[in-house]
């Protein structure tokens, strides 16, 4: 049951992790062990943010004692436990403007120790903006990331792992939408060895709506995992979340676990998720699991569908049939399938860059 | 002069009761320029013959043989079959996520041809014959087939046959579901592609009322997976009359 999950900001508070638990049974516990137990840095000086507009958006560290530390979530496993323990210092974004903003927070040196990390993003009333974690090179970390939406606010994060293939990255992010406000929300995870990251979003004022979109492609021996949840906790509250993934390869595994609870206090919600994998080769796995836990007979939808298949041979015949040789067919279909989430992003340049990665994944991938 | 050949044709599916066999040795001769209509009842084994002519790996060949001006089309994968010169027009063309109309034409006119055409005349001949064939312009960015209508969806394929000029095309029910205006519209498309490039047609139909504006020279009846009797364009008007009845075995009767 979602609904009861245990959660505490000590990491001593969670039992010794045997890959039975809910929230790891998915994992390769053994690849991440550092993660849950071992000791984590917690100095995270190898970041840059670089923001689109100065005045309506500040970007600083604060210390782990700071009051806007704590108010969107907390963890609910040990690995997330143990990097809430580490943590000294946290990065701060917060947006105020209404004129939409974008900010961009890149990690791409930090080596290959046990790392801690701590991000607060904070949309103020009526705020519009955009913040963008890209992720790039070697890393060993865990990490949380609050978001808060106040009143009205509109905010889109996007976090991209493109991280070198020997990489380990858990991640939570915990969502707290406000008053009619709106979170868009992407996941895009092309490199690393394991990357998993947990979304999860609590609606808790009226009229709060969230959009949950993931895109990943796992190659042979990767592991990609997304844990989502949405928490309607409020009346009229709307949630769409929809994955897509491509996998190639031997031993490419991906997880995709969808909890959607729509408690007593939210009469009218509005509800769907789905998910869906495209298996490009023998050898790969998608763990597909939506789960509904409906607490409440007034609501205004909830739905989901979770499908993992094969190529689709009759796609692959109509291009062929027009001339286009089978590699390039291949392409095409991937391609389009996992570019209907990246188009909803909404940010020409970001979308761009995304498709590129990819294109070049894709490339990648038909070469070997 | 361009011919495509069938030669005694057998063809079966693999299904969950065993091998089928569908086709039971089909000959037809198709001239460049000329206009074949092949006409059948329900399960007679048209689409087969249409699908394996284009290569769909479903079908498997037992013998026989099918020629484009002599090469052997059947050695041939799917998509080389579509560069010597031959087009499919599907009954249920598919949808296809994420590719935008605009994107596919180019991708197909660039595999056909060998090289990329001409951005500004290219542009021009799309904007062209969708506006023949009464397409919007906004379905250049929607994505193959994705939502379109199953009269949009016929208009997409003699779309492409328009643009990537064939030298055969096999249309497999292209009237079915039109109505008399799409009819009218679609065939126009067929016959200008025709007079365009003298192209040679297999059109395979279910009804004589597409053949009131695509003239055939030849009709082929379908009976059973072979060709039961040909004739010239006066045959389609007897079927009109008189239906498939007097092809079928009495047992099949009902
Ligand atoms: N994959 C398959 N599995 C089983 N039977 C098949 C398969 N494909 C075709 N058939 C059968 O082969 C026969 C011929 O089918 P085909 O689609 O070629 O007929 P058709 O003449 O095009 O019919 P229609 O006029 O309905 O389009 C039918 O009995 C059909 O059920
Ligand atoms: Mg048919």
């Amino acid at each position: 049951m979602r609904s009861a999950r245990f959660a505490s900001f000590d990491v001593t508070d969670f039992e010794t992790v045997t890959g039975h638990e809910a929230e790891w049974k998915h994992t390769p516990v053994a690849r991440v062990q550092p993660l849950i137990d071992g000791t984590l840095d917690p100095d995270i000086r190898p970041v840059t943010a670089t923001a689109s507009s100065d005045d309506s958006v500040t970007v600083e560290w604060i210390d782990r004692n700071d009051s806007r530390i704590g108010s969107a979530g907390k963890p609910e496993e040990r690995a997330s436990a143990n990097a809430w323990s580490a943590f000294e210092s946290a990065l701060m974004v917060t947006i105020t403007g209404e004129q939409p903003s974008e900010i961009s927070v890149t990690r791409s040196a930090l080596g290959t120790g046990a790392r801690a990390a701590h991000t607060v993003i904070h949309a103020t009333h009526h705020s519009v903006g955009t913040v963008v974690l890209q992720n790039s090179g070697d890393a060993l970390l865990s990490e949380n990331v609050e978001i808060i939406l106040d009143e009205g606010a509109h905010l889109t994060v996007v976090t991209v792992q493109q991280w070198n293939a020997s990489a380990v990255h858990l991640a939570s992010h915990f969502s707290e939408i406000g008053r009619d406000a709106r979170l868009k929300h992407v996941v895009v995870s092309l490199g690393g060895s394991v990357v998993r990251v947990n979304p999860s979003a609590h609606l808790s004022r009226e009229g709060g709506e969230v959009e949950l979109y993931g895109v990943y492609f796992a190659d042979t021996g990767q592991h990609l995992e997304q844990q989502v949840f949405v928490n309607h906790d409020a009346p009229n509250t709307k949630s769409r979340v929809s994955y897509k993934g491509a996998l190639q390869g031997v031993g490419a595994h991906t997880v995709w676990v969808g909890d959607v609870l729509i408690r007593p206090t939210a009469s009218g919600t509005d509800s769907y998720e789905q998910n869906r994998n495209l298996l490009l080769t023998d050898g790969a796995r998608a763990d597909s699991i939506p789960n509904l836990e409906i607490e409440t007979g007034e609501i205004a939808g909830a739905g989901h569908a979770s499908a993992s298949g094969r190529f689709d041979d009759e796609q692959l015949f109509y291009l062929q049939a027009r001339g286009i040789g089978e590699d390039e067919a291949r392409r095409l279909v991937v391609r389009g399938f996992l570019s209907e989430i990246v188009q909803k992003i909404g940010s020409p340049a970001l979308e761009e860059r995304l498709q590129n990665a990819i294109e070049a994944e894709l490339a990648l991938s038909t070469a070997s | 002069m361009s011919v495509l050949e069938v030669i005694d044709l057998h063809v079966s599916v693999e299904t969950e009761q065993g091998t089928k066999q569908i086709l039971n040795g089909v000959d037809l001769i198709v001239n460049e320029g000329e206009i074949h209509a092949i006409m059948g009842p329900n399960g007679s084994g048209k689409s087969t013959l249409a699908y394996t002519i284009a290569g769909h790996p479903k079908y498997h060949v037992e013998s026989g043989s099918v020629t484009l001006d002599g090469q052997d089309l059947l050695a041939m994968p799917v998509d080389a079959r579509a560069r010597a010169g031959l087009f499919l027009a599907m009954q249920y063309p598919v949808e296809i996520p994420g590719v935008a109309v605009t994107n596919f034409l180019r991708t197909a006119k660039t595999a056909i041809d060998g090289a990329q055409p001409p951005i500004r005349t290219w542009t021009k001949e799309v904007t062209e014959a969708m506006k023949n064939l009464r397409m919007d312009a906004s379905f250049k960015d929607r994505n193959v087939n994705e939502g379109f209508s199953g009269g949009e969806k016929k208009r997409h394929e003699i779309l492409q046959l328009e643009l990537l000029k064939p030298k055969f095309a096999i249309l497999d029910e292209t009237d079915s579901g039109l109505d008399v205006d799409a009819l009218k519209i679609v065939s126009e498309g067929v016959n200008r592609a025709k007079e365009n490039t003298g192209l040679g047609l297999l059109l395979i139909t279910h009804y004589t009322r597409i053949l009131r504006y695509i003239t055939p020279d030849y009709v082929h009846v379908f009976v059973d997976g072979r060709v039961a009797e040909e004739g010239g364009a006066e045959l389609a008007d007897r079927l009109e009359n008189e239906g498939y009845d007097r092809f079928l075995a009495p047992a099949s009767l009902g």
